[in-house]
């Protein structure tokens, strides 16, 4: 007997919850708390007590292990413990594809995702090294003044602007989108801080071509996930959210090192946004709302073009705040707030907000979102995607 | 020359990957690696070859010539050492005469030039020698039009 090699429709979303969003360093709580109140969060929204819970998985090496979790949980049998390589919010949503793979071949069958951060507690990200000497890969980069995120991927997003002749202008809408939707957003922590063109404009450089408002927060907290098998959707009070398809990895050799991946000037998705579309067994027309990891806008511009959504030369006419703003625009995007506005949990609060499309819970809502797309960490490797559709997709 | 940077930034170390190429640039060469079964360079240096997956690498001598590939302009520092900089620009070098493998440097001159990509670029190497530090970069300076 051989089932069907797939994903599609085999999880369902059993419950979501975020923690208090905080400025990075301002979390009252230890990191390991933030994961904790998540994960039994998660548990109240699915109306499910924590020792249901039999898996784990999380990404970026979070520092929250499986282990010492499900020892605090007070869990029984804890039958699968999974960790996505790579840094960055690559595995966002790749997380998401590991729990439902577990859930689908009977691993496991009530796997939380989560993601933890108290950066007060453990050192920020985007900061140069503070030792003396350096070697490896870095000792290639960091000589020369290149260290910070920003400062890997900037290189990325000139090279595809140059390329293509693409304007600040569409970078600039990515953000204004954003902070926008994050304005209807109480959990947002721009939530009462709008932005406007002028502001956008007149700020700071970073490094060209990201201004200030062109790169993520960096922030507390955490957020997690709940799935079940797809049999066990009538148990829960919420509307079916569905995994649809999920796909992770990168293109050849795009972490060669030093900035030498032979196809550069790209977000990484060109391979798997096809695989991702095939098992969801939707085309990219079909989508009705799509959160898109802000690392940088100009790696979400990449993001979006490399799934499909607009051509290259079609940038600077479809990257506009009219086209991606809830409820009415042509790709309505980021609609909590994203990685800019809301909070950066190294995007898994993205997946929550595309579960809170389908389940019509949004506080940016898109009218019938049946079809909600999250795209994780663009510009890493490796990075991921996800799918959810509403029970009338299956 | 003075150091395209403000001293403090941390420095290069060669490990046993890669020390062919720090022991060049001290003596103003440019070594790359390149696999000795097919002629294949190779970019950051690995155990292996990615092409024919011979682990029989060698590191040639190649000329300090490129092409910028791409630039960045940094504003704001990251890092202590260059809270007094100001504006810097990095590029990314391809190197035609080496299997267009890229090197990540500085470009020499005044920070707030426009810069070309696709512009030919020749390498400077900068040396640092003093009682804390003893390595060489390779920084870069663009090549005027005849
Ligand atoms: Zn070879």
């Amino acid at each position: 007997m051989s089932a069907e090699r797939t994903l599609r429709g085999r999880a369902v979303v059993a419950g979501v919850a975020e923690t208090t969003y905080y400025k990075r360093g301002e979390s009252p709580d230890d990191e390991f708390k933030l994961a904790l109140e998540a994960i039994t969060g998660a548990c109240r929204s699915a109306g499910i007590s924590p020792q249901e819970i039999d898996g784990f998985a999380s990404y970026s090496n979070d520092r929250s292990d499986a282990s010492r979790l499900a020892a605090a949980l007070g869990i029984h049998d804890l039958r699968f413990a999974n960790m996505q390589w790579g840094g960055g919010g690559g595995g966002g949503s790749g997380a998401i594809g590991n729990a439902v793979a577990a859930i689908a071949t009977g691993m496991a069958e009530c796997v939380v995702v989560f993601r933890a951060l108290a950066q007060g507690q453990f050192g920020r990200f985007g900061q140069g090294p503070r030792r003396n000497t350096i070697s490896g890969e870095f000792a290639h980069t960091v000589p020369y003044g290149l260290m910070s995120p920003a400062q890997m991927f900037a290189m990325k997003v000139t090279r595809f602007m140059h390329d293509h002749q693409v304007q600040q202008a569409a970078l600039r809408a990515i953000s204004l989108a954003s902070y926008q939707h994050a304005q209807n957003n109480p959990r947002a922590v721009m939530y009462g801080r709008p932005l406007d063109e002028q502001q956008y404009d007149e700020s700071r450089w970073i490094v060209e071509p990201f201004h200030l408002y062109d790169c993520c927060q960096e922030n507390d907290g955490a957020a997690a996930i709940i799935l079940v098998s797809a049999e066990r959707a009538q148990e829960f009070d919420h509307p079916g959210c569905y995994l649809l398809s999920a796909a992770a990895g990168s293109h050849h050799r795009a972490g060669a090192p030093v900035h030498n991946a032979p196809d550069y000037a790209t977000s990484a998705f060109k391979t798997l946004a096809p695989r991702l579309f095939e098992m969801a067994g939707v085309g990219v027309s079909e989508v009705n709302v799509l959160q898109s990891y802000e690392n940088f806008t100009g790696g979400v511009l990449m993001s979006i073009v490399e799934h499909g959504f607009c051509t290259p030369e079609e940038c600077n006419d479809f990257f506009t705040l009219e086209n991606l703003t809830a409820p009415r625009g042509r790709v309505p995007l980021n609609t909590s707030g994203g990685n800019l506005a809301e909070c950066y949990m190294h995007g898994l609060g993205l997946n929550i907000e595309a579960v809170r499309q389908v389940w019509g819970e949004s506080s940016n809502q898109v009218s019938g979102a049946d079809i909600s797309m999250v795209i994780s960490g663009p510009m890493v490797t490796p990075v991921s995607a996800c799918i959810f559709g509403s029970e009338a997709t299956l | 020359m003075s150091a395209y940077l403000q001293d403090g930034l941390p420095s290069p170390v060669a490990n046993n990957l890669d020390a062919p190429f720090w022991k060049g640039l001290q003596d103003n060469r440019l070594l790359i690696q390149r696999c000795a079964n097919c002629s294949n360079w190779q970019w950051g240096p690995e155990w292996i070859c990615h092409h024919c997956h011979s682990f029989e690498l060698d590191f040639e001598e190649t000329k300090a010539s490129g092409v910028i590939y791409s630039y960045e302009r940094v504003w704001h520092p990251v890092h202590p050492a260059l809270a007094s900089q100001g504006p810097y620009l990095i590029v990314l070098v391809a190197l035609p005469a080496a299997g267009a493998v890229r090197l990540v440097g500085n470009l020499l001159g005044d920070p707030r030039q426009d810069v070309e990509i696709g512009g030919r670029v020749e390498g400077v190497f900068e040396h640092h020698l003093d009682a804390e530090s003893n390595y060489s970069l390779l920084q870069w300076q663009n090549i005027p039009l005849e």
